[in-house]
């Protein structure tokens, strides 16, 4: 069963891995394309929508079938997920800005940390207490 | 290299988040889920830390201990708290991604305006609404279900309340749009704060209105929104974990909003605009109906005959803390082999999956925890329903009333079993407001108390009752 789950889940898993690929070749050739022009860095943000909608899919296809035993430790787990703020909080703390930016980037590096670690911490001791038997304690 | 470095450890972490909410299927892998997760966030803080643009690690490192000290204490909390720490979360995950939205704003405005683009304004301008409105919204909805005094319990409503909020929606949003077309002008920086304020504002307002019986979905919804301005930072950073994590959530809370919604047979606007409290004065009228009280002596003599005994929790026992006490009636009632099952309605309690937590607490079994379609065909066959504080999840007015709120909505079926007991603080009705006439129906018997108290009472009765056989 889980198998079969696990084969319906790659083929999401493929169409965005090569949506990745195309995206990255594609931003490799415009970079080379742009060469010495203009310094500006300007986002190229149709890979990034594709990537959004693909990701979309891929998290409701996986979310819908998560167990609804589960709903409020899935609730704490996709909490911490999302602190994945933490990455641009690190950039915006960490990088040679001035220091009222990075001041604001130092409470925003708090929270996410609050959230990745209470929530990673509270899923483990929510999921720890399921059980099938009294017996079986793990 | 440095580059493709960074961006092949993002990609393996987007493949191991993936994988952590796919082991969510199944309690017995689940554990594997969270240890994924936690292999994915680290290797996402190092490989964004080990970028050579990062230069400060003093600040990084307080911050981070900071969070430590504040998160660790969080985790700790009471299982019946776990609503209230979800909202409060979901709160600094706004937080983040606002101020991250707001400092990158600052950052190019002074120096290298040509980076606001349309596309980055944009993004930046929902990341900040977005982040902002959560903060506010969340903390508001965890004040609610904690309890905190000056935070109104009961749903506040007045008067063009929705044209209020919306009016608010659309200033921000045109204060944005101007923002966006001149996002280099000189009154840039001093709008900018406007709308954070609005926002701020928004948040607080789109809680006011909410009551108790709507909070999973409201929480669940605030879990999109947070999930969402993470995307949007994504967007902002030209970053695709970021977008791809931000996804994973967003469509989490989308996904168990949809199911709440559901379950109330209601739509995400009626929850949001419906100000469910204000609805309920016609029923007043229905008066006359009595109570049948019961003593807990009886009670459990009636349950030492059932064969099939259906607990029905709710809110009231997170409330009570009475899950332990449930448990012991539970195993003395499986020691005379009587089947329990417990019956779990997917809106039960603050948020999605409440009950099943609290049960799972008290060391009972989960595959003894059964979703309201599938309990609802063996309720007929049920002797015994015990309603352990519930209230609107066992109205079978929602099944034929058409002038109840909660008209529609799927329900336990208690009212079928052949003998119904039902435990219930006071004679209030619950938490929409509304009376259920469960509770005066022929086969209704009530026990008036403390729900840990009167289950406490239960298990005495029916310990004293095997030690005199």
């Amino acid at each position: 069963m889980s198998r079969r789950r696990i084969g319906r889940l790659s083929l999401p898993l493929l169409v965005a891995a090569l949506g990745l690929h195309m995206t990255a070749i594609q931003a490799a050739a415009q970079e080379e394309s742009a060469g010495a022009g203009a310094h500006v860095v300007e986002i190229d943000y149709w890979p990034l929508l594709f990537v959004f909608v693909l990701a979309s899919f891929i998290g409701l296809g996986v979310i819908r079938r998560v167990s609804r035993l589960l709903h409020t430790p899935l609730m704490s787990i996709t909490n911490a997920i999302s602190a994945i703020a933490v990455v641009g909080s690190i950039i915006v703390t960490g990088s040679d800005y001035p220091t009222e930016i990075r001041l604001i980037g130092a409470v925003a590096l708090f929270a996410s940390m609050t959230n990745i670690v209470s929530g990673f911490l509270i899923t483990d001791r929510m999921l720890k207490m399921f059980k099938t038997d009294r017996g079986e304690q793990k | 290299m440095i580059h493709s470095l960074v961006q092949f450890s993002y990609l393996v972490a987007t493949g191991l988040f993936v994988f952590a909410l796919h082991w969510m299927n199944d309690p017995k892998t689940a554990r594997r889920g969270v240890l994924s997760g936690v292999v994915a966030m680290l290797i996402a803080v190092l490989a964004t830390w080990a970028q050579p643009g990062i230069v400060h690690h003093l600040w990084i490192i307080v911050a981070m201990a900071l969070g430590f000290a504040v998160g660790w204490p969080l985790s700790r909390v009471p299982i019946t708290a776990v609503p209230q720490r979800t909202a409060l979360s979901h709160a600094f995950g706004g937080l983040a991604a606002g101020l991250v939205g707001t400092a990158k704003f600052y950052l190019w405005y002074n120096d290298g305006p040509a980076n606001l683009t349309t596309f980055v304004m944009v993004a930046i301008i929902a990341e900040i609404i977005l982040g902002f409105l959560t903060f506010t919204g969340s903390l508001m909805a965890a004040g609610k279900l904690q309890e905190v005094k000056w935070i109104p319990q009961r749903p506040v409503t007045y008067p063009g309340q929705n044209l209020m909020n919306l009016a608010l929606l659309v200033v921000a949003v045109v204060i944005g749009a101007a923002l966006i077309v001149n996002p280099t002008a000189a009154w840039a920086p001093a709008l900018f704060p406007v709308i954070i304020g609005l926002a701020l504002l928004f948040g607080v307002l789109l809680i006011i209105p909410i009551g108790g019986a709507d909070m999973p979905t409201v929480i669940a919804i605030l879990n999109a929104y947070a999930g969402l301005s993470a995307v949007a930072m994504g967007f902002v950073l030209d970053n695709k974990l970021l977008i791809t994590a931000g996804a994973l959530d967003g469509s989490s809370g989308l996904i168990l909003a949809i199911i709440m919604c559901k379950a109330m047979n209601r739509s995400f606007a009626n929850v949001l605009f419906g100000a469910f409290g204000q609805v309920q004065q016609s029923k007043a009228g229905a008066e006359g109906q009595v109570y049948k009280p019961e003593t807990t002596e009886g009670a459990a003599q009636i349950m030492e005959q059932a064969s099939l005994v259906v607990i029905v929790p709710g809110y009231g026992m997170a409330v009570a803390q009475a899950q332990h006490k449930v448990r012991e009636l539970y195993d003395l009632l499986k020691k005379r082999h009587i089947d329990v099952k417990f019956a779990i309605h997917p809106v039960a309690g603050r948020m999605p999956g409440h009950m099943n937590v609290l049960l799972a607490e008290a060391e009972i079994p989960y595959t003894d925890l059964v979703e309201m379609d599938d309990i609802n065909g063996d309720m007929p066959q049920c002797d015994v329903a015990l309603v352990v504080g519930a209230n609107d999840v066992v109205n079978p007015a929602a099944r034929y009333d058409k002038s109840s709120p909660i008209y529609g909505m799927p329900i336990i079926d208690a009212d079928k079993a052949r003998t119904v007991f039902a435990i219930k603080r006071s004679k209030n009705p619950g938490f929409a407001g509304i009376d259920n006439e469960l509770y005066f129906s022929d086969k209704t018997w009530m026990l008036f108390g403390d729900a840990k108290k009167v289950i406490g009472d239960l298990v005495k009765n029916l310990s004293d009752g095997s030690g005199m056989h």
